[in-house]
């Protein structure tokens, strides 16, 4: 270790503290800094604990079970029902939707982008995908509402103005540059000595991709689609413009639907003092949210990471 | 020489990356069910010519030849041949072993599968193994990963591999570069049973190696063959300087 | 195998290349695929939207009347909005990088606070929301505001630019640090001197992807009560808002045609500012590798 010695003087105003006073002035800034990042912490910790106290109030109100798995979701409409079913399986229609748009054309632009294109095509295609990753939530509703949900009226004409479909594959294409990316870096991270390797024994590249890489990445693969599908779920806008705010227990994606984050809108567009039973609403439904996500994140990650390890 | 048949011939081959020549105006004909050693200084295109008799050369961007490679007299570049059908015939073991992440027997059996070969697929893969004389050791334990093996036994099974598909030729690119002596060992001692069924061409940057196991030898540097003889005069009674050199340590 | 003429293609082989073949089109193809919806959208925003850009649409509070209406108090209103966040955002952020880059000793204690954030980081922006409304609406009594949209979205992006912030401290060279101690620095020293100048275009690029991006978000503002119809532009921290996404939603969601073309205009607007920055972001990463 060698020091660049007499290269930097050193700023600051030591000379006018002593030695006391900057060890303790260092003191109170190291604490400053660790409150910043125990924030972090402490934003957590408020989420869990507001959603848990306010759902723990709906509970007193309306039983767990009820809410679980009751199929009817009426807490604007008398008579008042508060089973979520509609909302999850709204959700879930949602979700199923978008993982069909977005799970096979991400993995296949991974492929092209790993395998078949040109440095150069890499460098433009790569940044368009990011540039589809960046536009708001808002202006997809407003592309489904206004384009998609036409454009399927003229293949289906019994469609409603508000449906699952629309919905779910502009959720489709939001996640989808997400998914091609985290594909990629999982191809990419495949030893090139294993295609080599395949290519020497008589391979044609359909059979390198697909019974060589595709498999040895497949972890990586995996845990994109895990964290797409959490992404999908949390979306919220384009569902609320496009896909209804009917809970409707249903798998027919031409019908109208609620999502959970579309109902946590719509209450929110109205009047909810607190304390009343459609305030406590909204934290139960986003502690469902909130949980399944979480849920899906760290099994993303944690698959993400296990995967890293078995080339070494 | 001419009583020894020439399966594979390079003709007056350059090959240029970018427009720099890696291998320059080089005739070698490599003689069948003989070992065919290639040696010279790092950077000399030993690696660039083994690589393009099986087409490997196909997947660097910007390559570029002149001249020719002719297997049993056959064009290999010529436009209607397909360069799968040239990697059934000519082989290859790797510098580093680099087998599949799947079970010892699917890494042998996989080549064979994917190219339709028919016949009795647990023999085949049983005669390959036993003809890397790695059978003994593995076929208890066929399921198992064959990222579980050692570096040495993973080299052989790459060999076996590569044999599974009863090719004529088979190139080898410093195979024991990686191996300590023990496993380096065992594999010189492969290449002379090998050499029965095979035609083995082997890159190395040993020298005692290529003299202890080849038939004949030639010596490349900066893309131009210096020599080629038996090896025996190349290494004892060399006729260029720059070979006495090289094979003497005197550089390189 | 034919040995006698070695290299005939047979016909399973060719079976298999055809595979080869077409698979690689089905993967370019998809991919171009993916580029054209972008191409589709914009387009199909910019023919609904480009009519009513002018002067007067910038400048024009929103209104029952389509003529007469604008993004005015949306503009005024995301200015606040961004300007707040950063202000909140920026600071704790960074400081908090620059602790578990430079301070935090490597234990699991930190450990956990770095998953925290790479948690929180992926939580759906309407969780924030939620936050945002029980404790800065309801429980801070700040209703409404402009400050409690700020403090939300300071919570959303917060996570992203602790991490961007994280990265680009973590890409200065050791060698840097180990100069400036071995003359006798303090820790804060070497941070404030040299770690972070060296660190600043990273932490600037992730500082203005991250507000790039709560520039976009709807959800966490409607939940703490952003007002989806305002005729007035916030004077203070404390006052009512809307910001351009939300006026957006709100044409989006009426049923006349006139309304989603305004929403187009809206959005046109939008997509501007947010070309102009991840383009400002693009340009100082590119001027800050050069050095």
């Amino acid at each position: 270790m060698t020091a660049a010695v007499g290269s930097r003087p050193v700023k600051g105003s030591t000379s006018s503290l002593s030695p006391a006073q900057t060890r303790f002035g260092e003191g109170l800034l190291e604490k400053l800094f660790f409150f910043c990042a125990l924030l972090s912490v402490l934003t957590t910790v408020s989420v869990i604990g507001i959603l848990a106290f306010e759902t723990y109030n709906f509970f007193q109100k309306v039983p767990m079970l009820d809410f679980l798995t009751g199929t009817r979701w009426t807490p604007l409409l008398e008579p008042k029902h508060y089973g979520i079913l509609p909302l999850i399986s709204g959700t879930v229609l949602i979700v199923l939707g978008a993982a069909l748009v977005a799970l096979p054309v991400g993995v296949a632009s991974a492929v092209y982008l790993s395998e078949y294109a040109s440095e150069r095509t890499r460098n433009i295609i790569k940044p368009v995908l990011e540039i589809l990753a960046g536009i708001p939530t808002v202006v997809y509703g407003f592309f489904a509402l206004t384009f998609v949900t036409p454009l399927l009226s003229t293949i289906f004409p019994s469609i409603s103005v508000f449906n699952a479909a629309s919905g779910s594959i502009v959720v489709g294409i939001m996640v989808l540059p997400m998914v091609a990316s985290l594909c990629d870096d999982a191809l990419r991270s495949v030893p090139d000595a294993l295609r080599q390797g395949a290519y020497s024994l008589g391979a044609t590249s359909f059979e390198v991709s697909t019974r060589i890489v595709i498999p040895a990445g497949l972890s990586g693969i995996f845990a994109s689609f895990v964290l797409a599908i959490s992404r999908a779920i949390g979306e919220t806008m384009a569902v609320t413009l496009a896909a209804g705010a009917t809970p409707n227990l249903t798998m027919n994606p031409l019908e109208s639907i609620q999502t959970m984050t579309a109902y946590i809108v719509q209450v929110s567009l109205g009047d909810t003092p607190s304390g009343t039973i459609t305030y406590e609403t909204l934290f139960a439904v986003a502690a469902v949210l909130f949980a399944s996500t979480f849920v899906l994140n760290l099994g993303g990650t944690w698959i993400m990471r296990r995967y890293q390890e078995v080339y070494e | 020489m001419t009583e020894y048949n020439s399966i594979l011939k390079a003709d007056a081959l350059t090959i240029a990356y970018a427009g720099a020549p890696a291998v320059r105006a080089v005739t070698l004909p490599i003689y069948e069910k003989k070992i065919t050693a290639i040696i010279g200084p790092s950077g000399c295109g030993k690696s660039t010519l083994l690589r393009s008799f099986n087409r490997m050369n196909d997947f660097v961007a910007d390559v570029s030849h002149e001249g020719q490679i002719r297997y049993r007299d056959q064009d290999l570049y010529a436009p209607e041949v397909d360069p799968v059908e040239v990697r059934l015939r000519i082989g290859m073991v790797f510098q580093k072993a680099n087998p599949f992440p799947k079970s010892i027997f699917r890494n042998v059996a996989w080549g064979p599968e994917i190219n339709g070969m028919d016949g009795d697929i647990n023999l085949r893969v049983e005669t390959a193994l036993r003809q890397a004389a790695l059978w003994d050791e593995v076929s208890s334990r066929l399921d198992d990963s064959a990222l579980n093996l050692s570096g040495g036994q993973q080299q052989r099974l790459c060999i076996a591999r590569a044999l599974a598909m009863e090719p004529e030729v088979i190139l080898m690119d410093e195979p024991c570069s990686a191996l300590d002596p023990v496993s380096t060992a065992h594999i010189e001692d492969l290449l002379f049973e090998l050499k029965e069924k095979f035609t083995i061409v082997i890159v190395t940057h040993n020298m005692q190696q290529a003299a202890r196991v080849s038939d004949f030898t030639a010596f490349m540097e900066m893309g131009h063959l210096v020599e080629y003889g038996e090896t025996d005069q190349v290494f004892t009674r060399p006729t260029e300087t720059r070979t006495e050199e090289y094979v003497t340590g005197r550089f390189g | 195998m034919n040995k006698v003429n070695p290299l005939i293609v047979s016909d399973q082989l060719a079976r298999r290349q055809w595979l080869s073949r077409l698979f690689k089109h089905f993967c370019t193809g998809v991919t171009f695929l993916a580029v054209a919806i972008l191409g589709v959208l914009i387009f199909q925003v910019s023919v609904a939207g480009f009519g009513w850009l002018d002067w007067q649409f910038l400048t024009s509070f929103p209104s029952r009347f389509p003529e007469k209406a604008g993004i005015y108090s949306a503009l005024v209103g995301t200015l606040w909005l961004v300007t707040l966040t950063a202000s909140l955002a920026i600071p704790i952020g960074v400081l908090a990088a620059i602790y578990l880059e430079e301070y935090a000793p490597k234990n699991r204690f930190t450990a956990f606070i770095e998953v925290n954030i790479a948690n929180l980081a992926g939580v759906p922006s309407i969780v924030y929301g939620i936050l945002g409304l029980a404790v800065f609406v309801r429980f801070m009594g700040l209703e409404r505001s402009v400050l409690a949209g700020a403090m939300t979205m300071s919570l959303l992006v917060m996570p992203v630019i602790i991490i961007a912030a994280k990265e680009a401290i973590r890409a200065v060279p050791s060698s840097l640090r180990q100069a400036a101690f071995a003359v006798g620095a303090t820790r804060w020293q070497v941070v404030r001197h040299h770690v972070l100048p060296s660190a600043i275009p990273g932490i600037l690029t992730g500082v203005i992807l991250a507000l790039s991006r709560a520039i976009g978000e709807t959800a966490p503002l409607i939940m703490i009560g952003a007002l989806t119809y305002v005729a007035f532009v916030p004077e203070g921290p404390l006052d009512e808002f809307t910001a351009l996404p939300i006026q957006i939603f709100n044409w989006t969601a009426r049923p006349q045609e006139t309304f989603h073309e305004l929403a187009a205009g809206g959005i046109i607007v939008l997509l501007a500012i947010l070309l102009l920055m991840n383009a400002t972001a693009v340009y100082i990463r590119y001027r800050g590798s050069k050095r």
